[in-house]
């Protein structure tokens, strides 16, 4: 009787088992399903992007439309080129991101240190005081800083104004310094028995351990940078010192109608990034928990 | 060399030139360090942000600015654009913010259990839409909202029998369209932060929960949902925050309109400031914008904090 109970146990326990099996393949497969067709619907943008780009002038205003060019051409990015600019744009826009990520990684990289390893009178007081302005929206200050910029440094139009004003910026320092502060204080301390100087410190001992976080970093600086429009919108008027998200933008009004020529714009404005992004994924994938809160 | 808090401590009590070379020799490095970025924060956020202050009370010229006490909050109080354009900036931030935070909670929650390869793969198909800028993505979508069949909403709608929606061009659905490209944008940052998170969970919980034969839904709400606060009140700050500053879809796809029914606060700033050259009232609204911002995270903060406890 006992055997009997246990075998009906055992027999049960098989079921639940199986069925636990099934439940969890199932399970995995409808979340492969739903993942994929949201991972689908969120490439739709840029795919239509791409295809819109290959049309020619008349497939591309058909209704409805071919999903899949009858005649590919790359005719729109010919328009986009003839259009003038779009070359020197893409240079600025080179220039531009290149200085910052240099000019950021190099400054924050020595503040958020200091911030992290050195002890000095006032050296909470200016890092809360940095933190705390992380708390001021753009908008604000963005008034006086175009004034300033533009009516009294009368720098329009000029590199100098593109970069000055985030040479090196607060959220910066911060990402710094938090990844500076985990670093281990015993060899800085050994070196500093050495008497090694303060600037030595830095090359020879931190910068080596601080690399990955470095390097996170200047790439996400790099493409913030290639991707902001609005302050490189205010302080540049001439067609030659725009950068590429700003003569993107007047591809909206120079071809209303023209969106293959805007397509193409949009294609080869963000092809750069992609590479960068699929070039240098892990630091993307793994950089992104570095400066955020602990959770 | 930095060691030597002995002589900092005596140079506080009494300034010589010899203590004076001391502190130097003692802490130049360290402010040398920090010294650009401290001008440059002094020069271009501080400054401005006293300037700002300043501003708002001024009817502002490049001649000579005349004060006008608070007649810039006056008027903006009075203002019906005004008051418009915050309507706009709460539907869209109501509208987008909770919204994105669970499709990237859901989204989290189904890569968690997939193997380390997929995980991989599904990161960084989430992600990569989001290296692409705010102005791209706002043009394709300009020509995906298009009122014409060519437009691949109507498209799809005309495929599915409905009729086509003027979306950008009808007040009604201007800023509903703008809305719903968020929902289709990259929650990938977000979903990382997630999987960090979930990740840092101590699996005994879990085994816990197993052995009462807790259900899926039990757990994630009794046990996940409250251990990913702290990331949820991020993403919530943070999105709110960028959500009151949003410009750039109102700017490239419908110029704020029409009919107003896209500006946005930060629109508004921005033409008040840089179209019609009000830099005084443009000011007065960016203090009133940045008090909102301010309340909103504290009370954030204050709301979603006061049960996180480990």
């Amino acid at each position: 009787m006992a055997t009997n109970h246990q075998q009906i146990q055992l027999q049960l326990d098989e079921k639940k088992d199986k069925q636990r099996k099934i439940f969890k393949i199932v399970g995995l497969s409808v979340i492969y399903i739903v993942l994929t067709i949201w991972a689908i619907l969120t490439f739709v943008p840029l795919i239509w992007m791409f295809i819109s780009s290959i049309k020619d002038t008349t497939s591309i205003t058909q209704v409805p439309p071919q999903l899949i060019p009858d005649q590919p051409t790359l005719d729109a990015y010919r328009r986009v080129f003839d259009v003038g600019g779009f070359a020197r744009w893409f240079l600025n826009s080179v220039i531009v991101s290149t200085i910052l990520t240099i000019s950021n990684v190099v400054l924050a990289s020595l503040a958020g240190y200091a911030f992290a390893k050195l002890k000095f009178p006032g050296r909470n007081t200016i890092f809360w005081i940095l933190l705390g302005s992380m708390m001021i929206p753009g908008q604000i200050t963005l008034i006086p800083l175009y004034i300033l910029i533009v009516n009294t440094f009368q720098m329009a139009d000029t590199y100098l104004a593109l970069v000055i004003p985030t040479l090196v910026t607060t959220a910066n320092i911060f990402l710094a310094r938090q990844f500076m502060a985990s670093l281990p204080s015993t060899l800085i301390d050994a070196a500093r028995i050495d008497a090694c100087s303060e600037p030595k410190i830095f090359w020879k001992v931190i910068l080596p351990m601080a690399k990955p976080g470095l390097a996170v970093l200047g790439i996400f600086t790099f493409v913030a940078n290639w991707n902001n429009f609005f302050w490189p919108f205010l302080v540049t008027s001439s067609n030659e010192m725009r950068t590429l998200q700003v003569g993107l933008t007047s591809f909206r009004y120079q071809y209303t109608a023209d969106y293959g020529a805007m397509m193409a714009g949009a294609v080869l404005t963000a092809i750069p990034m992609f590479i960068v992004f699929l070039a240098l994924q892990k630091y993307f994938l793994k950089g992104i928990t570095i400066g955020a809160v602990k959770g | 060399m930095l060691a030597s808090h002995h002589s900092s401590k005596m140079n506080k009590k009494r300034f010589t030139w010899e203590n004076t070379v001391q502190f130097f020799k003692d802490y130049g490095w360290c402010y040398a360090f920090i010294l650009v970025p401290v001008i440059l924060f002094v020069l271009f956020t501080v400054y401005p942000l006293v300037m700002a202050f300043i501003y708002s009370f001024q009817k502002y010229s490049v001649l000579g600015s005349e004060w006008i006490g608070l007649d810039n909050y006056r008027s903006l109080m009075d203002s019906p654009v005004f008051w418009k354009a915050m309507k706009n900036t709460l539907i869209y931030t109501v509208a987008t913010v909770p919204v994105n935070i669970l499709i990237t909670l859901f989204l989290a929650l189904m890569i968690f259990p997939l193997n380390n390869k997929s995980q991989t793969f599904f990161k960084a198909a989430f992600y990569l839409p989001g290296v692409t800028s705010g102005i791209t993505m706002s043009l394709i979508w300009l020509w995906i909202f298009d009122p014409t069949g060519a437009g691949l909403l109507n498209a799809v709608f005309d495929f599915l029998g409905l009729d086509s929606v003027m979306w950008l061009a009808n007040p009604d659905t201007a800023l509903f369209s703008l809305i719903l490209m968020t929902y289709l944008g990259a929650h990938g940052a977000g979903i990382l932060l997630y999987l960090a998170a979930m990740g840092g969970i101590p699996k005994s919980l879990y085994e816990a929960a197993d052995i009462d034969s807790a259900s899926w839904w039990s757990k994630l709400k009794n046990i996940t949902w409250p251990l990913l606060k702290p990331t949820t009140l991020y993403l919530l700050v943070m999105g709110v925050i960028a959500s009151f500053q949003v410009f750039e879809q109102a700017y490239v796809m419908t110029m704020g309109g029409p009919n107003l029914a896209t500006t946005t606060v930060a629109y508004l700033i921005y033409e008040h400031a840089f179209l019609s050259f009000e830099f005084g009232l443009a000011a007065a609204e960016s203090f009133v914008l940045g008090f909102i911002i301010i309340i909103i995270s504290v009370i954030q903060f204050k709301f979603m904090s006061s049960d996180i406890e480990y």
